[in-house]
């Protein structure tokens, strides 16, 4: 029994290293640009399918198709936040979130034009079933353990880019005060466009980890935002440590809830998430 | 301003009467297919008057409004079917249901900011749904059709259960429309209309702004519940994928208002037509006829956020419904 | 030989209200001007203005022999104008360090590195790393001069230095007014207090209800009737 439930935890705490890749680019969207994207989850499967299209289509590993599906995910994030997003920053931030439901709608129904309603996986040949046995009895699988590993390399990646390089110091300063970065002559629209495109980066790799461990279809996109959302607030808004706890005890209850049925994967996720807000709704490590 | 009416408010004052007088004729004068379509109608219009309330007066954009049609269709199918209580009373309870249970959900989501509420609603609303689906004795996850009494109670034939359904849904929608109008013209309206429009008198006039809110949230889900129990009426069963339809619930209903006009009451109604005007030329489109709203209300809001009626306002001089003491505004 | 900066017929609206109505003024090189006037006299929106910052503008703004009056705000600074915005407006969550860099990044990379302004705020050296937003009054506005300053102008902004701060930190703060001066950077500054601001300055522009009510130099100007044009009296 107490092998079992610590298997769970072992296979939940995995599992929200993939969360927490879903929720680092939210997580950067909210702390820094200060707007919920609804169409994050939407752009994740987006690019999943944009993964899924290019190693079918050059015959190439999924993971190695992120040299190309990155680029352009960083172009499209970037362009998204320029041409649309930028137009009513500033203004009532209803409007943002109002505008990314728009797109969430039509990037879902884009999909399932395109593409059709059924599942798929990303092609991750041998990595999908190989395995370390980490004690007698209790394995653990590589591409999940992979999944840990890279959220934590990401969310250090993060860390170091908005704190110590030049273009987070201008993100950070355009996040405090946008009219007095404007004032001083910062170029707030090309930064949060570049803010953008870093989300755009962590989003291109949730994409092909996600696909590489669960099935996906152009329905996926909401709970996938719903599931980073919850890691965000859990974590504390802004706190990119914060999103990998908040990721992780998602994973774990959901983990254990999984122990009966899908849905009550879900419902334990969601339950947990509401209970642990309502005892600390500024989550676990507060930023703002 | 001119105390004298335009010819403009007035032909379009006419223009609503006249809606409206078509809606309380229309059982003698519409065949049963287009009753239909016009109970559908203003099922939808109360989501829309009740998102309207909640996004264009209250600052509270919801992504969550289904959860109170599901919870409404869902309790109206325990009273009516599984209590066995009469369908009218039932209706009614299902509607008391929804403003006990959103208690408890604006206790969780009011803990939020603004833009983090929305996605706080949606999560509570998929709990909800979630939840539904565990539920045996209402057909677990696929659902269960309402027992032929339940309807035998409403009419003998099918032909008069549409036009009582049809009744009962043009009394939620007249209910819902004039209530929600005399609570925008009450001081709590009065209020959060201050505060939307940024005017200095907002704290001025004396309205505890979270209470407003909180206030309208709580207004909305007793109509979101009553128009899930006359959905469900229609539809003629209940199951979480279809009472709890996000996309009929919600995204339509979001489309709706954004298109026709966020915060004012001529909007909800005007987006609400042509969203059934659409879908009569659109819905063999499919996929298409989303991403055509999808695209048609980014544009309006990047346009005119007051959406079409805020065009159309702009050369009124005053609101066909005046909700604002300080007649025109914009 | 032309000034380093000229505004020409300059008229600034928010909306329906109009805060500048068709002002000229000059400035040049090497001269520190005084802009003086009472509350919503208009002298933040002319800063604005210059940097490109303004509500709806119209006229013209020469600066070292260009029209930058339709160019980008980084642009503006490039070219070597700077501001120190009324209120200092340091982002609070850098720390005191990352603020000047953030000068330094936006300029000119040219003139004064960020030793040299320690050298000058002794404070802010022992602050560097602390987060702006928990500085006092003062040392935020030696890091608002020392941000402005990094950024290597040929004109320096400052708009209302003295804001909140109590004589004996103002006065710290004008001291550096020579060596500025020295320098070779032209300024324009906008004070409410006028005698500090006549006391540095070599000319003034007196502002009222956004027009240029009186100007000249200070010493050539009689004291009652600069205040009778401050109050409009
Ligand atoms: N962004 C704005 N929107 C609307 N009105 C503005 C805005 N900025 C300034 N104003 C108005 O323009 C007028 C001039 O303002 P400005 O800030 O330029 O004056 P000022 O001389 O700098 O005053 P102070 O000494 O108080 O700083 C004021 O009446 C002010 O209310
Ligand atoms: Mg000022």
């Amino acid at each position: 029994m107490a092998a079992a439930i610590a298997d769970q935890a072992i296979q939940g705490v995995l599992l929200g290293g993939l969360y927490c890749m879903f929720a680092l680019g939210l997580s950067l969207t909210v702390g820094v640009l200060r707007f919920v994207n609804i169409a994050h989850g939407d752009l994740i499967v987006l690019l999943s399918f944009l993964t899924l299209a290019v190693c079918t289509g050059l015959g190439i590993h999924p993971l190695l198709s992120l040299v190309l599906v990155v680029p352009l995910s960083c172009a499209l994030f970037y362009a998204l936040q320029r041409l649309l997003l930028q137009r009513v920053t500033g203004q009532n931030p209803l409007l943002v979130l109002l505008i990314t439901f728009g797109i969430a709608i039509i990037i879902q129904n884009g999909l399932l034009q395109g593409f059709g309603a059924d599942t798929r996986k990303l092609p991750g040949g041998a990595l999908e079933t190989a395995t370390w046995q980490v004690a007698p009895g209790l394995y653990v699988g590589i591409l999940p353990l992979l999944t840990l590993l890279t959220a934590i390399v990401m969310v250090w990646l993060l860390d170091l880019l908005l704190y110590r390089s030049r273009l987070g110091a201008r993100i950070r300063a355009a996040s405090d005060d946008v009219a007095a970065a404007n004032l001083i002559g910062l170029p707030t629209p090309r930064i949060f466009a570049a803010a953008m495109a870093v989300v755009g980066a962590t989003a291109a790799v949730a994409a092909c980890f996600m696909g590489l461990q669960m099935n996906f279809d152009p329905a996926s996109g909401p709970s996938r935002l719903l599931i980073a959302f919850e890691a965000v607030v859990l974590g504390g808004l802004g706190s990119l440590w914060g999103t990998l706890a908040g990721g992780i005890v998602l994973g774990v209850a959901q983990s254990i809830g999984g122990e009966f049925d899908a849905a009550w994967q879900a419902i334990a996720g969601h339950a947990a998430f509401l209970l642990i807000f309502l005892l600390r709704p500024q989550g676990f490590f507060p930023k703002y | 301003m001119l105390r004298s009416q335009s010819p403009r408010v007035v032909a379009g004052r006419a223009v609503l009467v006249a809606g409206m007088l078509m809606l309380a004729v229309a059982p003698w004068v519409f065949g049963l297919g287009t009753i239909s379509v016009l109970t559908e109608f203003l099922t939808m219009l109360v989501l829309a008057l009740m998102w309207n309330l909640l996004a264009g007066y209250a600052d509270v954009v919801t992504v969550g409004q289904h959860a109170f049609v599901g919870i409404g269709a869902y309790a109206f199918y325990g009273f009516a079917a599984l209590a066995q209580i009469r369908p009218p009373a039932a209706i009614l309870l299902a509607g008391l249901v929804a403003l006990a249970l959103a208690l408890p959900a604006m206790a969780i989501v009011f803990r939020l900011r603004a833009m983090y509420l929305a996605i706080g609603t949606w999560v509570v609303a998929e709990l909800f749904m979630l939840v539904a689906g565990k539920l045996s004795a209402f057909g677990g996850g696929s659902g269960v059709s309402l027992p032929l009494p339940v309807l035998r109670a409403l009419g003998a034939r099918p032909a008069e259960r549409f036009i009582v359904v049809y009744w009962l849904a043009l009394v939620l929608a007249a209910t819902a429309f004039f209530s929600t109008w005399l609570l925008l013209r009450s001081r709590v309206g009065i209020g959060l209309m201050a505060m939307r429009d940024n005017e200095e008198g907002a704290g001025a006039v004396g309205v505890d702004l979270v209470r407003a809110r909180m206030l309208c949230f709580l207004w909305t889900a007793p109509f979101l519940g009553l128009a899930g129990a006359i959905a469900t009426l229609q539809k003629l069963r209940i199951s979480p994928a279809a009472s709890f339809s996000i996309i009929d619930y919600t995204v339509f209903v979001i489309f709706n208002v954004v298109i026709g006009g966020v915060g004012s009451l001529e909007g909800p109604v005007l987006g609400t037509i042509l969203f059934f005007v659409l879908r009569e030329y659109l819905s063999d489109f499919g996929t298409w006829h989303l991403m055509l709203l999808g695209a048609l209300s980014i544009a309006v809001i990047l346009i005119e956020p007051r959406g079409l009626w805020g065009l159309i306002r702009r050369r009124l001089a005053r609101d066909l419904v005046p909700v604002s003491h300080h007649g025109s505004r914009l | 030989m032309e000034p380093l900066l000229s505004v020409h017929g300059l008229s600034v609206s928010y909306g329906r209200f109009q805060a500048l109505h068709e002002i000229s003024l000059a400035v040049g090189r090497g001269e520190v001007v005084a802009i003086i006037g009472a509350n919503g006299a208009g002298k933040s929106s002319l800063l604005n203005a210059i940097m490109g910052q303004a509500g709806r503008v119209s006229g013209a703004i020469r600066f070292a022999g260009r029209d930058i009056a339709a160019l980008p705000t980084p642009a503006i600074v490039a070219a070597g104008i700077a501001l120190v915005p009324e209120g200092r407006r340091l982002f609070p969550s850098l720390t005191v360090e990352e603020n000047l860099a953030i000068g330094w990044d936006l300029g000119r990379r040219g003139g004064l590195r960020v030793a040299e302004i320690y050298a000058m705020f002794p404070v802010l050296l022992a602050r560097r790393h602390q987060r702006a937003g928990q500085l006092s009054g003062g040392e935020q506005q030696m890091a608002a001069l020392g941000r402005a300053l990094l950024a290597d102008p040929r004109l320096l902004l400052c708009d209302e230095l003295s804001l909140g701060l109590a004589p004996r930190i103002v006065d710290r703060i004008y001291a550096l007014m020579p060596e500025i001066r020295r320098r070779g950077i032209t300024v324009v500054l906008v004070e409410q207090d006028i005698s500090r601001s006549l006391a540095v300055c070599d000319r003034f522009y007196c502002l009222l209800e956004g027009r240029v009510v009186l100007s000249g130099r200070p010493a050539e100007t009689d004291r009652d009737s600069i205040m009778q044009h401050y109050f409009g009296a």
